[in-house]
């Protein structure tokens, strides 16, 4: 009995250090961007001041407008080309699927900074003046691995005679896909789109490489800009933050609670 | 003939140059209820697939009314399905999985809606409008999946082992009711199975196939006394297939004793195969059968006894409602109309 509360104590602090080191840093982040003075050390008051100087500076919302704008772009696109590739690759050989999911890897196992002089090289080469649409170009390329990723396993729990059946009570193959195989498939589309988002939003070393022309996303201003203290910084970050947050949230928790609520409905009708 | 719904002609089927279907020759009559029989892997499911349009025939032609359909795609076609597992949209609820045709077509809500409900009527699923799919049983998913493709009124519909998923209970059940549904729609069905009891009892008429090729064609009383080969005779059902001399019309010779038949038309001495079923046995005393053997086995069955006869040349299967004690001496006679002689098989 003893034991087993000493080592129920010693998870409980192992898991409390593991959180920490991971959470301070953003917990300190946050908590300064409400300081009233500029100091990172000592907290002043609570303020406003620095979400407020965020909104006036233009350099710093023409950023945001940027890695928002080239998030949704490139969500929307690689989830598109993703999820029809995850599609025909179920159609494909079995040789070429292999192939194909292993290529699709490696993208993502790759560290960015090889992706990005990738990109680098091809943008130059083809001399492809850098800048906005480089940077979005660069973005769906990375995000659709993810989108694939995630979709694909849905794909192969798919019944193959559910296209079938679609087309056996008058559906074309368009709308097959369309009204039977895209609502089967929601889930990891929705899961897809969310990953590419977050990837898309919060990529600093990629997007560094490939833009140019005064074309800065969030992750590259507050780059530059942490070469001063500048609790401006902190302000965005904590946006940052939430903006990821809430969208993990919704990828990892949501299905969750869904699949719980089913379950409780299913255990309760079998009840009644 | 009478006519024709559907005809297959000459119709042949590779899948990685393995031969599937073998110059299948079949036609279909309206209102036929007509059942393709075979062992797993022998063609069947290919054949549905082939008149549903989701899979094309390497050569020959399907016949649809008088015209060739063979290069319609599925959804232009007359005719629907229910799928081995049914196969039914599992994000929708009944009612929008049986009503999935009528959208497509762009009927009306309110005759979506009336046609909807009456189907869902007359397969016995009243109410059960707004569950979901995975709340249903197999019994009741396969009504639902009956339901989906009646309601679009097809000329046909294709039954791919559809109660193969049941248990026993009710798989008897869905079989009378199938039957009744397809009498009250008045149309073609087309019913897949590997149960020869299945086939024999629902069907109008049997296909018997095996390795892609078709081995008999007939009414299920045909195909169960007059099995045109070996392969027919064992697969409906149990039964003695004994090597045989026919020595003129009307006289055949196996087990060294002759036997008044009622087959003709073999030549003279020819060697064929004879089919006594385990019923048509009937079992005497010693001194008043043609031929004598010994009981080695009974097995009581509920109805009646199987029992295994040792004979000169070779085991017998028998059925009898008397019991006979192990090594009992028993003749055995078989009247003529229940001898049935076939060309013997070549062999494959
Ligand atoms: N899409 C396919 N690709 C390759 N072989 C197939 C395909 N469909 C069926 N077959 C083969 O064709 C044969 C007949 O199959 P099928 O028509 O499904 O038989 P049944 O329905 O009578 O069990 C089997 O040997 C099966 O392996
Ligand atoms: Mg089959």
């Amino acid at each position: 009995m003893k034991k087993f509360q000493k080592s129920k104590l010693f998870y409980g602090l192992y898991i409390g250090v593991i959180f920490a080191f991971f959470y301070l840093p953003i917990v300190v982040t946050m908590f300064f961007s409400f300081n009233s003075s500029k100091s990172l050390t000592h907290f002043s008051g609570f303020s406003l001041r620095w979400y407020g100087n965020l909104i006036k500076d233009t350099e710093i919302m023409q950023a945001v407008y940027v890695s928002i704008s080239i998030a949704i772009l490139a969500t929307i696109i690689s989830t598109i080309i993703g999820t029809l590739t995850a599609i025909g690759l179920s159609k494909c050989r079995k040789l070429v699927r292999e192939m194909l999911l292993n290529v699709n890897n490696i993208p993502m196992m790759n560290p960015d900074i090889v992706t990005a002089i990738g990109f680098l090289i091809l943008f130059s080469s083809l001399r492809i003046p850098k800048g906005y649409y480089t940077m979005l170009m660069a973005h769906i390329t990375f995000c659709i691995p993810y989108v694939i990723t995630s979709v694909y396993p849905k794909v192969k729990t798919l019944d193959p005679n559910l296209a079938d059946a679609a087309m056996d009570l008058g559906a074309s193959p368009f709308m097959a896909l369309y009204k039977v195989i895209l609502p089967m498939l929601r889930e990891g589309i929705f899961a897809g789109a969310l990953l590419a988002f977050t990837m898309s939003f919060d990529d600093f070393v990629i997007s560094y490489f490939v833009t140019g022309n005064g074309v800065s996303n969030i992750s590259i201003i507050v780059y530059n800009m942490t070469k001063r203290t500048n609790p401006t910084i902190n302000a965005l970050s904590t946006i940052v933050i939430l903006v990821i947050f809430v969208t993990m949230f919704i990828v990892k928790v949501i299905p969750y609670l869904i699949g719980k609520r089913r379950k409780e409905q299913l255990a309760y009708e079998e009840n009644n | 003939m009478k006519n024709k719904l559907i005809e297959l002609k000459n119709i042949t089927k590779s899948f990685d140059q393995q031969e599937v279907l073998h110059n299948i020759q079949l036609y279909i009559r309206p209102n036929e209820f007509l059942t393709l029989l075979g062992p797993s892997g022998c063609g069947k499911t290919t054949i549905l697939r082939i008149i549903g349009g989701f899979e094309e025939a390497d050569s020959g032609e399907v016949i649809f009314d008088g015209k060739d359909i063979a290069k319609l795609p599925p959804y232009k076609r007359e005719v629907n399905t229910v799928f081995q597992k049914y196969a039914l949209f599992p994000f929708m609820n009944v009612f929008d999985n049986v009503a999935f045709g009528l959208n497509i077509k762009k009927v009306s809500k309110a005759e979506t809606k009336k046609r909807v409900l009456e189907m869902l009527k007359l397969v016995g699923l009243e109410g059960f409008e707004k569950r979901k799919i995975d709340q249903l049983s197999g019994g009741q998913q396969q009504r639902v999946a009956i339901a989906r493709a009646l309601v679009n009124e097809p000329k046909v519909l294709l039954l791919d082992e559809p109660l193969s998923a049941l248990d026993a209970k009710l798989r008897k059940e869905m079989q009378m009711e199938l039957k009744k549904i397809q009498k009250k729609v008045g149309i073609t069905f087309i019913f897949v199975t590997h149960d020869q009891e299945e086939a024999l009892s629902m069907s109008d008429t049997v296909v018997v196939m095996n390795h892609g090729n078709i081995q008999q064609i007939g009414t299920p009383i045909d195909i169960y006394n007059e099995p045109k080969n070996r392969f027919v005779a064992e697969f409906i059902g149990e039964s003695n297939i004994i090597p045989a001399i026919m020595k003129k019309d009307m006289l055949v010779a196996f087990d060294g004793v002759d036997f008044e038949c009622v087959d003709s038309g073999f030549a003279p001495n020819e060697e064929v195969e004879v089919v006594l079923r385990p019923e048509d046995l009937v079992l005497t005393p010693p001194q008043f059968g043609k031929i004598t053997a010994t009981v080695t086995d009974i097995t009581f069955k509920g109805v009646h006894y199987e029992i295994i006869l040792k004979g000169e040349h070779r085991d017998y299967k028998a059925q009898t409602t008397e019991y006979h004690e192990i090594g009992t001496e028993l003749g055995i006679s078989v009247i003529p109309s229940n001898i049935h002689v076939m060309h013997k098989m070549k062999e494959v």
